[in-house]
């Protein structure tokens, strides 16, 4: 490992003892030999297995449940369906106050996207399980639905989440996160040069190698133990607290141990419904979804759009940055509406621009769900933004890398949500890249700092 | 449900059980012996973290009856180790960071082992192709192939 | 109906066996297990045959005879059949090729079955307990055919007389974007004077590409000799759309890789 010490060399600690050093993982000799224990390695006598009848349809009322010849399939322990939910209709976020409550554990009247569970099946075997499941019957009135996000804004299209009322998400700021700063109108005028660009991504699945799932034991004293792959513990012990109505100390979570997670595991999903299923039967219930579940139900990043319009002077400098983002949240909220307004806290990237304008919308369509992953919000904007900052440099006909050199942010500086900027180190990152990647750009933003005023 | 009887040996020591029939071996290790180190990614064949070796040949437990098993000599990783000893994939492993979430980390350890069992002194392009059949979602697969080339290394040199 | 293992001393006897409703026959299990895995309830019994010559190789001077149950790497390390070595280890990953059968392979939907389409390339026949059948009119036939597939059987070709290429996005091992099989016989002036081309994945099973073997007669193995076959190599396709590429996609490269292959 090579570490550059010449950067921030004045404001460096060097009596470090454990930063820069290999130290060996702790978690290493239990996966070397099949010792670390997932969630699925716990198995207990009498466990049932629970498997989810779900919708064909992307958007559609439902008329009737059937589930009597599923019932006395042999094998099958309880089947559940919305009524049995106690707090059917939740969001994960109320926890921070980001309502309205928009999504059912169980579907109840209406389906929203392909995929959405209308019936858990528990029983003895996952094949009995399984066969029970293909015996219930769901009769349904097909609705329109909607899979564009511009579409879904447009007036007239279909409602896809009556809890919203409309298909975009109503923040305090109105129906959209909205950064202002300076006159962008004015920046435009004084530009040299404008160009406005669109930008557009799919839905990514994360692909875990260790499907989403539960374990679930009653411990015979009103209290159950969820063994879990979430990563995020507290936050799904808190919402499945309020889905069941139960309180928090007869629920004991355990994991921590996580089979490859990227964002994918953060949803509250398996585990409320699993700790009913071993609430209403009093035996151990295994929820694990199969790879096609992961693949096509847990939730995926969300798709998005991105238009950024750029004035840009002929000497490089940036002069106005007007972006327009949709997150595409899919039928619930889960975490999009959190997502879409990083996005509003990104833009306009790591550049100081002096006339700012930004609106980011988080929007329902009848797609599976989207959530979190990796600097989900931010990713894909990065990514427009700076295939945008390779276009303004072609455009004025400048290297991309000085053109950056020139736009970078540096302590001192103030950002468009009215932070002075702290701790910038874009410009020694790269000095640095510039160096490594053999590229190499004119001495003076070499000699350029981050922090140090005037240098 | 029928019950079906199945015998073999697993790490060196003798395993016998009823268990009902179609049961695949991964559920048979895993529900009735109670050896996890065997993980179920996809039950499709697909992700490798299920490999184990049987009479010496590497195999997908997700896809194998274990009825078809009867009398065979099963490997699976959580019986590399003997009395504590690392094995030196097992100690490549730690000393090349090749681990993240761990849950590939069986299967690989399987995967290479046949290699190695056949091949002492694999090329890097045999290490790539003997973990062909084995996804890591974290990416780490240059470390992976490194701890494999490395144990190989550790191998000859005690050999010598 | 739990999933229960029927296994028998004889094809005759599995063949019986296989008459009852929810059955199928489970070879290496990597296609009739993962289907029962992934929640596939219509079958319930899953019979078998340990009959020895499902799984024996006869390789003679002119032909060759491979058991059902023969395994991808049975046939990779067989040192009398190295021509077909690339084929079969085009098939899954080394655990994959541990378990997968010749007569698996006859009944993989694409994009898997690259075996088959070697096979097909090969003018193999198809052995059951009723007779030999030529694998293309197996091929059309292979949703109904309920006879346990016992072996199948092919002419050697010539020293270098078949090529193969398997065409996918992740190396080195990867689902296949397409396959093609090629079994060449060239006059002594270099011309071309017969030719079976066999393609997978540019349609739901292995097809040959007629119009381009006939194109390819009396041409000789050059970039402008080749040009009329590969012009005529899409006749007739309907390549499958799935996560690894479109048809549109698929019918776009066909030529590429078919004039790789022939030139190659």
């Amino acid at each position: 490992m090579d570490l550059r010490k010449s950067y921030f060399a004045d404001v460096r600690k060097d009596d470090l003892h454990e930063i820069g050093q290999p130290r060996p993982r702790s978690d290493s000799p239990g996966h070397v030999t099949g010792k670390t224990a997932f969630f699925a390695d716990r198995n207990f006598p009498g466990m049932l297995h629970l498997k989810m009848v779900r919708s064909p349809h992307h958007h559609a009322r439902i008329r009737s449940i059937d589930t009597s010849e599923a019932e006395k399939h042999p094998g099958v322990v309880k089947i559940l369906t919305a009524k049995d939910v106690p707090h059917n209709v939740y969001t994960i976020l109320i926890l921070i106050q980001i309502g309205p409550e928009d999504e059912t554990v169980l579907a109840d009247g209406k389906v929203r996207w392909k995929g959405e569970a209308v019936v858990a099946v528990l029983a003895e075997t996952e094949r009995a399980a399984q066969e029970a499941a293909a015996k219930v019957k769901v009769d349904y009135e097909v609705l329109p639905a909607v899979f564009d996000m511009e579409e879904a804004l447009k007036p007239g299209a279909p409602l896809v989440n009556e809890y919203h009322g409309q298909n975009y998400y109503l923040y305090d700021s109105g129906e959209c996160r909205k950064v202002r700063f300076g006159d962008v109108d004015a920046g435009f005028a004084a530009a040299d040069h404008v160009l406005e660009q669109s930008y557009q991504s799919s839905p990514i699945e994360h692909a875990p190698t260790e499907t989403t799932g539960c374990v679930v034991a009653p411990e015979g004293n009103d209290r159950f133990t969820c063994y879990t792959n979430t990563q995020a513990m507290f936050f799904t012990l808190d919402n499945a607290s309020i889905i069941l109505q139960m309180p928090g100390n007869k629920l004991h979570f355990v994991g921590g141990t996580v089979g490859g997670g990227f964002g994918g595991k953060v949803d509250v999903i398996v585990e409320p419904i699993a700790i009913l299923g071993a609430k209403l039967t009093g035996r151990p219930v295994s929820f694990i979804y199969s790879r096609e579940e992961e693949m096509q139900i847990s939730s995926p990043r969300a798709a998005e759009k991105v238009v950024i319009k750029d004035g840009v002077m002929k000497d490089g400098r940036i002069v106005a940055r007007k972006v327009t983002g949709y997150t595409d949240a899919g039928a619930y909220s889960r975490h999009s509406p959190y997502g879409a307004q990083k996005g509003a806290g990104h833009y306009p990237g790591p550049y100081t621009i002096p006339n700012v304008w930004i609106d980011t919308y988080c929007v329902y369509t009848n797609r599976t769900p989207s959530s979190a992953m990796r600097g989900f919000g931010v990713t894909i904007g990065d990514f427009a933004l700076e295939v945008q900052m390779d276009k303004l440099a072609r455009l004025i006909g400048m290297d991309p890398l000085e053109f950056r050199f020139i736009n970078a942010y540096r302590d001192g500086d103030m950002k468009a949500h009215r932070q002075p900027t702290e701790g910038a180190a874009l410009i020694e990152c790269m000095q640095e890249a510039s160096r490594a990647a053999n590229w190499p750009v004119a001495e003076k933003f070499m000699a350029i700092s981050s922090y140090v005023k005037g240098a | 449900m029928a019950k079906v009887p199945v015998q073999f040996t697993l790490n060196g020591s003798e395993k016998a059980e009823f268990i009902d029939s179609g049961t695949t071996l991964l559920h048979a290790l895993r529900d009735k012996i109670g050896d996890t180190s065997p993980k179920g990614g996809c039950h499709q064949g697909t992700c490798g973290a299920c490999s184990v070796i049987i009479d010496g040949e590497l195999r997908l437990s997700c896809l194998t009856l274990a009825e078809t098993c009867n009398g065979a000599v099963i490997t699976t990783t959580s019986g590399l180790s003997e009395g504590g000893v690392l094995h030196p994939l097992q100690h490549a492993f730690l000393d090349t960071f090749a681990t993240q979430c761990g849950f590939c980390t069986p299967g690989m350890i399987m995967a290479a082992k046949v290699l190695l069992d056949h091949k002492p002194n694999p090329s890097r392009d045999e290490v790539v192709e003997a973990l062909s059949g084995n996804i890591c979602r974290c990416t780490g697969y240059e470390p992976i192939i490194q701890a494999v080339l490395h144990a190989a290394r550790a191998n000859s040199q005690n050999a010598a | 109906m739990a999933l229960a293992l029927h296994t028998f001393a004889t094809v005759k006897e599995a063949n019986a066996a296989l008459k009852s409703r929810g059955s199928r026959y489970l070879g290496g299990g990597t296609l009739v297990v993962r289907a029962a895995n992934e929640g596939d309830v219509s079958v319930s019994s899953l019979i078998r045959s340990t009959e020895p010559s499902l799984s024996s190789i006869a390789v003679t001077d002119s032909k060759v005879r491979i058991g059902a149950s023969v395994t991808m790497a049975a046939i990779a390390r067989h040192p009398d059949l190295s021509f077909l070595t690339k084929a079969a280890s085009a098939v899954g990953g080394p655990a994959v090729r541990n378990m997968a059968t010749v007569g698996g392979n006859l009944f993989a939907p694409a994009p898997y079955g690259d075996f088959a389409v070697a096979l097909l390339a090969l003018d193999a026949t198809v052995g059951t307990d009723d007779g030999e059948t030529p694998i293309e009119t197996f091929l059309a036939g292979r949703d109904t055919n309920r006879a346990i597939v016992t072996s199948v059987a092919f002419a050697l070709p010539k020293a270098d007389g078949f090529r193969f290429l398997k065409v996918s996005r992740v190396k080195p091992k990867g689902v296949s974007v397409l396959s093609i099989a090629a079994v060449l016989e060239l006059a002594g002036d270099g011309a071309v004077s017969s030719a079976r081309i066999a393609l997978g994945c540019m349609a739901d099973r292995p097809m040959r590409a007629k119009a381009a073997e006939k194109a390819l007669i009396g041409k000789s193995l050059t970039k402008d000799g080749i040009a009329p076959a590969l012009a005529a190599g899409n006749e007739g396709t309907s390549p499958i759309t799935d996560p690894i590429a479109s048809a549109w996609y698929r019918n776009e490269v066909l030529p590429v890789h078919l004039g790789r292959l022939l030139l190659t």
